[in-house]
């Protein structure tokens, strides 16, 4: 008797999935990694996996639009003699000139001006036009020191030592030649056209003792006016907090593995630090274990999309949180509008994200005046503050219904998770019951 | 000439009183005594002013430096000079580590030894060494002149961008993509006058030899995979 194999479905392997092949044969075509920017693109436990619980006969809400909730969060208390205030607790994340355009950083210091808050420079240093359009401006202190110098030290309102992002913690900057233009390379000491590799360690301090004096030298420069932050990625997040307050922050900034960058490699993205949500908490133990919470105030960000991901960071602890790529979304990247050309780049919208070779659609990963020339940075920062806007109101309505007149005032009481790994990473209780893994409960 | 004790008088105060230093200024000259190894010494001046510092200093001393004349009598910590922008800095006796880090502009002389990542991710400053230097000197520096009348550690010039370096003594090994370079007579005159600018009297530019970069690392190109 024969045997006849009924026909069955394709099967494709869930280790060997498209994207694993793919990348495969890419590799195997070049001989070298793929370089892309933003985040990770992997699902990660997020803010997505908590709740608020609301109010309830024990905890009543606050009337929606009649009571306050306030929103101000004052950063660098701590040493600063001229502390920044802001009017929410959503700043815009460290972005350079050089990774952006001219005109999306104006937008992005337009739309923060609009709303109350801080931007921040990137690793290139500071622009005329977006210390003119940055009411609050924050100046990152980077390894590879392209574009520092005293005088724009002193024209800042606060001052970021980068030790590490999210999106590679413990690896250097990236920009390719095709975005060194004339003007970016100026700005940077470097040959125009060149692959730009920045240092990863700062070259002239290594370690928590060294960090101490390079602070304290630094204040002596500003005469102890300015803030000084101290940004990591997410890898050791309770010695991290503990060893930047220990060297003397005043803010200590943390950004989880979702957090994006202009472009570095792949591999890298996707495989070093540690989500957002994991990083909160014991970050928070840490402020707490030395009595420094709301004395050194803490900025999350990674991945921060909505008032809801806000309010939950603030919840676990955080005094405000920033962003980046939801930012850029806002001011008009990756929109559909353009999508007919990311087809020609191989691509489609919301998935562009070869940001280093300098050919966005939408003219805001780019040097290219032509391109770059159809972000309007005055609409695009109507739209940053209008986004912004929209993420208060959002928090302040989750604020009010679990009751508090401050979004600080909401805590880790007011969450639940919905899953396990989220239970155990924000330290808050499964729904429906109160266990939270490796704390006890049942 | 106000003269700042540093055992008795608080670093804030002197670093403040040569921030505060008015355009058209005469009272310019500053000394310091005792400094005892303090951090942060004469950081931040933004004015033409000279400083007497009588003793060794520790990390940062001349920091940023934009204008002034800091002279050294002892050694000093690392990071001398860090980032100065316009200036002179001379140190008397040694350096310590990143000596002149990521320094744009101005002078920076040392007397003594430098230690090592002398002149490191430097963007424009001249420095000249009377004695030796570490290993790692110049590691990814982009623009200005390292001068070294001693001799040089292992891996001089790793990942160098436009810098040039004139060693007079031996280089132990060159870092990635640095190599000899010919000293025609433009680099001859030029180091003529950076040596004469830095005092130096018992040293010819012609027994110097240039290292600079090979260019084959500015794009990226996976045959150069192994030069790291």
């Amino acid at each position: 008797m024969s045997y006849h194999n009924p026909p069955t479905p394709p099967r494709k392997s869930a280790t060997f999935d498209d994207a694993t092949m793919a990348e495969i044969r890419r590799a195997a075509a070049t001989g070298i990694y793929d370089i892309r920017g933003g985040g990770t693109k992997r699902k990660v436990p997020h803010f997505d996996d908590l709740l608020f619980l609301g109010a309830s006969i024990s905890r009543y809400p606050l009337e929606g639009y009649r009571e306050r909730c306030d929103t101000s969060v004052t950063l660098g208390t701590r040493f600063a003699r001229k502390p920044i205030k802001l009017k929410i607790p959503v700043t815009i994340a460290g972005m350079s000139f050089g990774a952006l355009s001219g005109n999306a950083k104006e937008a992005l210091g337009r739309g923060a001006t609009l709303s109350g808050t801080s931007t921040t420079t990137g690793d290139g240093g500071m622009t005329d036009e977006e210390r003119g359009h940055s009411q609050t401006l924050v100046y990152q202190y980077l390894p590879s020191r392209y574009g520092m110098n005293p005088r724009d030290l002193r024209r800042a309102d606060a001052i970021e030592v980068v030790v590490g992002q999210g999106a590679k913690p413990g690896g250097g900057g990236m920009l390719l030649g095709q975005k060194i233009s004339p003007r970016v390379a100026k700005m940077r000491n470097l040959p125009e056209g060149i692959d730009q590799r920045s240092a990863c360690r700062h070259p002239d301090w290594t370690g928590p003792d060294d960090l101490e004096i390079k602070i304290n030298e630094l204040r002596e420069i500003t005469d102890w006016e300015k803030p000084i932050y101290v940004k990591v990625g997410g890898a050791r997040p309770y010695y991290d907090t503990a060893l930047a307050v220990k060297a003397g922050a005043d803010v200590v900034v943390l950004d989880g593995m979702q957090g994006g960058t202009a472009a570095t490699q792949d591999v890298f993205i996707e495989n070093v630090g540690m989500p957002t949500l994991a990083c909160i908490r014991p970050a928070v133990q840490a402020l707490q274990d030395l009595g420094m919470h709301r004395k050194v105030q803490l900025i999350i960000s990674g991945g921060i999309r909505s008032g809801a991901d806000v309010a939950k960071a603030l919840a676990l602890g955080a005094d405000a949180v920033a962003i980046g790529t939801a930012a850029l979304v806002a001011i008009g990247d990756n929109d559909p509008r353009w999508e007919e050309e990311y087809r020609k780049l191989g691509t489609t919208a919301g998935a562009y994200d070869d940001w280093h070779e300098g050919r966005d659609p939408a003219g805001i990963t780019t040097q290219d005046p032509e391109l770059a020339s159809r972000l309007d940075p005055v609409i695009a920062g109507r739209r940053l503050a209008n986004y912004l806007k929209v993420m208060t109101l959002e928090a302040q309505t989750i604020a009010r219904a679990c009751g508090k007149n401050h979004l600080h005032n909401l805590e880790p009481e007011d969450l639940c998770a919905l899953t396990i790994e989220a239970s155990a990473m924000a330290q808050v209780p499964l729904a429906g019951t109160s266990w939270v893994p490796g704390k006890g409960g049942f | 000439m106000p003269v700042f004790d540093l055992s008795v008088t608080p670093l804030r105060e002197f670093n403040q009183a040569l921030h505060d230093i008015k355009d058209g200024a005469n009272d310019t000259a500053f000394e310091v005594v005792n400094p005892r190894g303090h951090h942060s010494v004469a950081v931040g001046i933004d004015a033409p002013v000279s400083v007497e510092v009588k003793g060794s200093v520790g990390y940062y001393c001349a920091g940023m430096n934009d204008g002034g004349t800091v002279t050294v009598h002892g050694s000093a910590g690392p990071g001398v000079a860090e980032n100065m922008m316009s200036g002179t800095v001379v140190i008397e006796g040694d350096a310590s580590q990143y000596a002149g880090a990521t320094g744009r502009g101005g002078l920076l002389v040392i007397k003594g030894n430098a230690a090592s990542r002398c002149g490191i991710s430097m963007k424009g400053i001249d420095i000249v060494v009377h004695g030796s230097i570490g290993h790692m000197s110049a590691f990814m520096a982009q623009s200005g002149n390292l001068v070294v009348l001693g001799d040089a550690g292992d891996a001089l010039g790793d990942s160098l961008y436009e810098a040039r370096l004139f060693v007079r003594g031996s280089v132990k090994s060159l870092g990635a993509d640095c190599i000899e370079k010919e000293m025609r007579p433009e680099h001859i005159e030029a180091l003529g006058a950076l040596l004469e600018k830095a005092g130096v009297s018992d040293a010819k530019p012609e027994d110097f030899k240039r290292y600079g970069s090979a260019r084959t690392l500015y794009t990226f190109n996976i045959d150069n995979a192994d030069a790291y």
